[in-house]
């Protein structure tokens, strides 16, 4: 079911929030700059970015914390300037979880629901509700102080959904948590998201939580949206030498146009004796224009026998550094030029005869079709 | 670093804490002095606690110095809490930093000044010396430490809680009142305390403010004093201090509990 759902494809469908020409700026910082951005009814929508980008600040906006500067944001509809944030049908998780101290995990969670006025009766079924759906019906009458990292933000979860905003906001919804729980949480969320049916909008500086749990990313930086697309598309065609080095590793070659031969991209890079061939048919580019290569870590082959002639894109080098990872090592060889290359292997089988060394002397492959052509 | 009590830490210890508090005590082990004459120790007795409280001047006096002390540490406190609210959450507005030291000013004014100026004041303003004139200078006098208290309270705030109200649903003043008065509570009661003890054991301004009907036990003790010591004064005064060193004690045990709390509930 997951797979089908693209809005965003639809030029009918119309969005559940509107960034129109969106900016914002402090004094003279420009945090937000000229944004516009469509998010659709069910989307779980990841804002991603360095921090200072900006992505904050457009997640606050939504809230009712800040105002746009010029431009507006619209709600199903509805234009949202001059609203405040306790009028809005948006919830928030605050990075910090912002419980209330003083008040128990149940108060937590109906403090919400007691502000529209909801009966009594009410509030306690939903709140029961809540407990359940985050599974700590156990710590009802416990205070924050005496819960975990990750209980608290299970409380906070709760305590954000308990209203059924039409829009859940998450500011760094896992920033606080370690490892292990932080790969379960995500699953969670996504089951949690998916079960309601609510628009999910994610605030996150970790690109692995991005690509995880988001229907879409929205990369960001310096105000401004550098690209908008579902993971993988972001990680495989990323559009800007900034996406590709900012999602996941890439290797990075940098290089002239040369011409295009029976489709495909010839380019000449101080990196390699021949020149590179790259099938990468959507970019245009003129014969001599400075590029940059990307090819991801996984996509290169690393051999220690000398590939044959028919072979394409083969670069030379010595083993510089080994980490092994366990499912993966990682492989950083040292070209006559003196970058360093990434490579990773799967680990595919338990022993190896005679495994690659230090400083061994080594070949590097890849496909035409592995790299990305980046106009810089 | 040596953070073991040597000899000579111990030997300044107790040095200091006797220049500070030796008087004090011999005052206090005086009030329970049978005989007559305040020198002479005649064996140990109550009977002086027991006159003080049929002296109808000193009881009426110290009704008086209560109330005042009531009345003006909550003026005090309101008008200090909302002074550090404005300290701390309305950024940097123009003149911050002169209402700033505007506010912390009368904690190093000589006592003398503030209360000539206030008498100059409420001269000038025609109003009557008396119980309200002694209550407005207590207040002004006190309302700087409620400020100073409250404020570092304030500063530690987590100010996203009130963003979660508001969130929520809350609009501001319902946010005040549901979330960041009761986290704050504790430092306001502290302020409080701190500003009842200070009203209560003021003589200076106080003797400079009064009128007729407004003699209060600082200024009672002092003029009974000049006329001969007498034991009844000796057992005032160690109520007094009593009041003083729990009000004392309890601001600051509250404040303290309350930063521990935060501290905690950020981890």
């Amino acid at each position: 079911m997951r797979r089908t759902f693209a809005p965003w494809t639809d030029p009918d469908a119309k969005p559940l929030i509107r960034f129109e020409n969106v900016t914002k700026r402090f004094g003279d910082a420009m945090a937000v700059d000229h944004l516009s951005l469509d998010i659709f009814q069910g989307e779980f929508f990841c804002l991603l970015g360095p921090s200072g980008c900006g992505k904050t600040t457009l997640m606050r906006m939504l809230a009712g914390f800040e105002m746009p500067t010029e431009g507006r944001i619209t709600l199903a509809g509805q234009d949202l300037s001059g609203v405040p944030p306790y009028r809005r049908p948006v919830n928030m998780m605050f990075q910090s979880y912002a419980l209330f101290p003083h008040m128990s995990v149940e108060k937590n969670i109906a403090f919400g629901l007691k502000q529209d006025g909801m009966p009594k009766a009410e509030i306690a079924d939903r709140v029961g509700e809540m407990l359940r759906l985050v599974q700590l019906e156990k710590l009802a009458k416990r205070y924050p102080s005496q819960l975990s990292g990750g209980q608290r933000q299970r409380v906070a979860l709760a305590r954000a959904l308990a209203k059924k905003p039409k829009v859940l906001l998450l500011d760094e919804p896992l920033g606080a948590l370690d490892k292990k729980l932080r790969e379960e949480t995500q699953f969670e969320l996504m089951d949690i998201q998916h079960e309601l049916g609510m628009t999910f909008v994610v605030v996150t500086h970790d690109q692995e939580e991005a690509m995880t749990m988001a229907d879409r990313i929205a990369v960001m930086d310096h105000g401004r949206i550098v690209q908008v697309a579902d993971p993988g598309e972001i990680y495989e065609q990323p559009k800007t030498r900034f996406i590709a080095e900012f999602v996941g590793d890439v290797n990075i070659l940098e290089g002239h146009v040369m011409g295009q031969e029976s489709g495909l991209w010839r380019v000449k890079t101080a990196s390699a004796e021949v020149p590179l061939t790259i099938d990468d048919p959507d970019e245009v580019l003129h014969s001599g224009q400075a590029v940059a290569i990307a090819v991801r870590p996984e996509k290169m082959t690393i051999q220690r026998e000398k590939p044959g002639p028919e072979a394409v894109n083969v670069l030379t080098g010595e083993v510089w550094d080994i980490g092994y990872l366990g499912d993966w090592t990682v492989y950083r060889v040292r070209l006559a030029t003196g970058e360093i290359l990434r490579v990773t292997r799967a680990n595919v089988s338990r022993f190896v005869e005679s495994p690659i060394d230090w400083d061994e002397q080594v070949y590097i492959t890849f496909a035409p079709g592995a790299a990305v052509i980046l106009a810089e | 670093m040596n953070r073991r009590l040597s000899l000579f830490n111990v030997t300044s210890l107790v040095l200091g804490f006797a220049f500070l508090y030796l008087p004090i005590l011999l005052l206090m082990i005086y009030s329970f002095n049978a005989s007559r004459l305040v020198t002479v120790w005649g064996g140990f007795s109550t009977q002086w606690y027991g006159a003080l409280f049929r002296n109808q001047a000193l009881m009426e006096a110290a009704w008086v110095t209560l109330r005042i002390a009531l009345l003006s540490a909550s003026m005090a406190t309101v008008l200090g809490t909302l002074a550090a609210l404005a300290l701390t959450r309305y950024g940097r507005f123009t003149g911050r930093t002169l209402f700033t030291g505007m506010i912390y000013a009368p904690m190093v004014m000589p006592e003398v000044i503030t209360g000539l100026s206030l008498l100059l004041f409420f001269v000038a303003i025609d109003l009557d010396r008396g119980f309200w004139t002694v209550t407005l200078a207590h207040t002004t006098l006190t309302m700087c430490f409620v400020t100073v208290v409250v404020q570092s309270r304030l500063m530690t705030f987590d100010r996203s809680l009130e963003e979660a109200a508001m969130d929520l649903g809350a609009p501001p003043l319902r946010t005040f009142f549901a979330v960041t008065l009761p986290l704050i509570a504790p430092s306001i009661v502290a302020g409080f305390l701190l500003a009842f003890t200070l009203s209560l054991d003021d003589l200076v301004i106080a003797s400079f403010n009064t009128g007729p009907g407004a003699t209060t036990l600082p200024i009672k003790i002092y003029s009974q004093v000049r006329l001969g010591l007498s034991p009844e004064i000796n057992a005032a005064s160690t109520i007094l201090i009593g009041l003083v060193t729990i009000g004392v004690i309890s601001a600051t045990l509250i404040s303290k509990r309350s930063v521990m709390r935060s501290q905690r509930n950020a981890h």
